[in-house]
């Protein structure tokens, strides 16, 4: 090379100009006397400051700060990437102690109404650091299983903190504490709702797509039909069903089905997923090598052995990545579902719009989130498991 | 063993086996040649049912085959296909096991049998037992796919041009393998391929197909002295047809049994005439002591009579 940058990691740098621009320009947390007015902005080197005079460790979170400020300005390395994601995960982590404690020194001489809430410099800061931590893993090359242990390092040391109780100032957690019950109830009937529409899903599109596979004219016909449902928008969908499970519950009363609740839900939640499940088995089935099902005749195994021996086992990870865009897809389609009636995290966050009361969004909304990646990580993991040995 | 009576099979409305009558003997390395398209897969492939005749009988050891339930028989045949299609999320030893799992052999004969077959076809046991496909060479995979169709000791063995795909010294290698585990067991095989070199190498008896129809059916010999037609002059190749003689005719056929003392290290008797001219060039001479199989003199042979027809 001609001449020598010191520029290293061009991803690295944007994500250190971001951290930077929102320390320095965006307010860290908002102060709001009362859940309705909106508050006052606090900037992170007020919050710094309120550690600092009181003698408190969370300024600590400078450090790792610091570091993912350094790294592209640092000779890449294992060294260097290590350090990186080390820093990513515990400036993440280090931002929401900083602002719980800060909620803390705030309410300490404030009126018991007042709310301190994320301000955007907290966001903005927060998504680069976890970004820093991929960005660190995708350098270092390692495998999902690793990608997927320093998440869950991440949710783990933020989840010791919920625990402790020492983000209970902040304004999410006080709405959480006049929800207890309900955000319990919320997060079982989401969980359910999708559980619910899976085993239709699969009971359905499995078949469907062993069905499609073999059979060119089922093939034609089952996904212009399912692309078709996959474009309607969800709203739609749902509105579409409430006639006819109306007429039907009001022909059949002694089932149970009414036009809105959560079976005109789980219906719907059925609908859009059958189109991955059924693409993907598809997709897994045709991806069998012609030479490795020639092979298996010609050895003289049945129909169902080639099937269960052969096809199903080489099919997996493809079908499980369906499966995974599948449950991905109905965790966020099942917020939606609140609007007919449904429940779940999605009845939360429609009362938070409607009350114009933002932390309350957020406590409907980011559980949502945390469901939605660790079901994503957990099939990503299966899959690897499963594909390395089939590689 | 296997004899084809007038079996014919059209994909409508290409006749792909037309009237083909054959019989292939117990114990025979009979190679099926012929251009693209003349229906050697065909009619290989209907001795294990994968493809069903239209008319005529196949029979195997006396039986009729369209009276057996079709895995019953294949799991009596071991089959080799081109792109070799090895399980890939079996390990070789389980990819080998096919068949005698299959057939509920007990785990320890299984185990045994894989053994052996990794053996006879030089694959290091340590090595290659526990790995998966992806991790083997072309050549490797082939030699598994064969051990995997050896597996069950079938009589018979069926080889859809398992060795085209692979480079010439691999290939070469391979033949070599299977003349040795024809001579070890007796395996009946039919060997479909399109390159003449390897059917004279490795046949017993050449079958050459052509639209279908069976148009010459002989020893190596045969083909080439009296080729039936045209088409089996081509696969020949006119221009190198006395090269492929000195492949297939054996120092045996032309050695005179003198007792002339000729120096230099023997050839064995069994060795092809290609071999003895390429010694003959290298050394510089005329003429090569010859020894029979247990090493015992057994005469000289000369380059005039290599060369007279
Ligand atoms: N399943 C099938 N459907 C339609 N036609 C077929 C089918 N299988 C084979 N054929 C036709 O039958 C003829 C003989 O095919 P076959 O595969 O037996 O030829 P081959 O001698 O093995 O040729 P190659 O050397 O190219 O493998 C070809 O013309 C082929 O197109
Ligand atoms: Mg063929």
């Amino acid at each position: 090379m001609p001449h020598r940058t010191i520029l290293h990691n061009r991803v690295a740098l944007l994500l250190a100009a971001a951290i930077a621009a929102a320390a320095l320009t965006l307010p860290f947390l908002g102060f709001a006397p009362n859940r309705l007015l909106s508050g006052r902005p606090v900037a992170l080197w007020a919050a710094l400051e309120g550690a600092a005079l009181e003698g408190a460790a969370d300024w600590l979170v400078l450090l790792p700060g610091a570091v993912v400020l350094a790294v592209p300005f640092l000779r890449p390395g294992r060294l260097v990437s290590v350090a990186y994601v080390a820093a990513g995960v515990l400036f993440a982590v280090g931002l929401v102690w900083l602002a719980g404690e800060q909620a803390a020194r705030l309410a300490a001489n404030a009126a018991p109404a007042a709310r301190t809430s994320f301000g955007a410099g907290f966001w903005v800061m927060e998504a680069a650091a976890l970004l820093a931590a991929m960005d660190g893993v995708r350098r270092l090359g390692l495998a999902s299983a690793w990608r997927i242990a320093v998440g869950a390092v991440a949710a783990g040391l933020i989840g010791v903190m919920l625990a402790s109780g020492r983000l209970d100032q902040l304004s999410i957690l006080k709405e959480y504490a006049n929800q207890r019950d309900v955000f319990a109830a919320a997060v079982v009937r989401h969980a359910v709702l999708v559980a619910a529409a899976l085993v239709p899903t699969l009971l359905v599109g499995v078949p469907l797509g062993v069905l499609a596979q073999r059979v060119p004219r089922v093939r034609r016909a089952v996904f212009p039909v399912l692309n078709v449902v996959q474009t309607v928008p969800s709203i739609a969908l749902f509105g579409l069903l409430l006639a006819p499970l109306s007429v039907l519950a009001n022909a059949l009363p002694g089932l149970g089905i009414a036009g809105v609740g959560p079976v005109p839900a789980v219906i719907a939640l059925t609908f859009y997923s059958l189109l991955p499940i059924v693409r993907n088995t598809v997709e897994g089935l045709d991806g069998v090598p012609s030479a490795v099902r020639e092979a298996a005749r010609g050895m003289g195994m049945t129909k169902r052995q080639i099937f269960l021996k052969v096809e199903v086992p080489l099919a997996l990870p493809v079908f499980l990545s369906g499966l995974r865009i599948t449950l991905v897809q109905a965790v966020g389609l099942a917020a939606v579902a609140a609007l007919i009636g449904a429940g779940g995290l999605g009845a939360i966050m429609f009362q938070g719009l409607f009350a114009n009361a933002l932390d309350l969004v957020l406590l409907g909304a980011v559980p949502v989130i945390v469901l939605a990646v660790a079901v994503d990580a957990a099939l990503k993991l299966a899959v690897s498991i499963i594909g390395r040995r089939a590689a | 063993m296997i004899t084809f009576e007038r079996v014919t099979k059209r994909f409508e409305p290409w006749t792909a086996v037309d009237g083909v009558s054959l019989t292939v003997e117990a114990g025979e390395f009979c190679v099926l040649i012929g251009p693209s398209g003349s229906g050697k897969s065909t009619l290989m492939k209907m001795v294990n049912r994968l493809i069903v005749p239209d008319e005529g009988t196949i029979r195997v050891g006396g039986e009729d085959i369209a009276m057996l339930r079709p895995e019953d028989l294949r799991r009596r045949m071991g089959y080799v296909i081109q792109n070799v299609g090895l399980f890939p999320h079996w390990t070789v030893e389980r990819n080998i096991a096919t068949v005698p799992t299959l057939l509920g052999w007990p785990k320890a004969r299984v185990r045994d049998r894989v053994s052996d077959l990794l053996d006879l076809l030089k694959l290091d046991a340590r090595r290659f037992r526990d790995a998966y496909p992806h991790q083997l060479s072309g050549g490797q995979q082939q030699r598994v796919g064969v051990a995997r169709a050896l597996a069950a000791e079938p009589a018979i063995l069926l080889m859809d041009e398992p060795f085209s795909a692979l480079d010439p010294i691999t290939r070469g290698a391979l033949q070599a393998e299977m003349t040795a585990i024809h001579k070890a067991t007796g395996t009946t095989i039919v060997f479909v391929t399109h390159d003449m070199d390897e059917a004279l190498k490795l046949a017993n008896r050449i079958a050459v197909l052509d639209h279908g129809r069976l148009i010459q059916f002989g020893p190596p010999l045969e083909i080439l002295h009296r080729p039936a037609n045209d088409t089996v002059r081509d696969l020949i190749g006119r221009e190198d047809w006395g090269l492929k003689l000195l492949a297939v005719e054996t120092v045996g056929q032309r050695v005179r049994p003198d007792v002339e003392k000729v120096p230099g290290a023997p050839l064995p008797i069994d060795a092809p005439l290609r071999q003895a001219i390429a010694e003959m060039v290298a050394r510089g001479t005329d003429r090569l002591p010859v020894v029979d199989a247990r090493g015992r003199p057994a005469g000289v042979l000369h380059l005039s009579d290599v060369v007279r027809s």
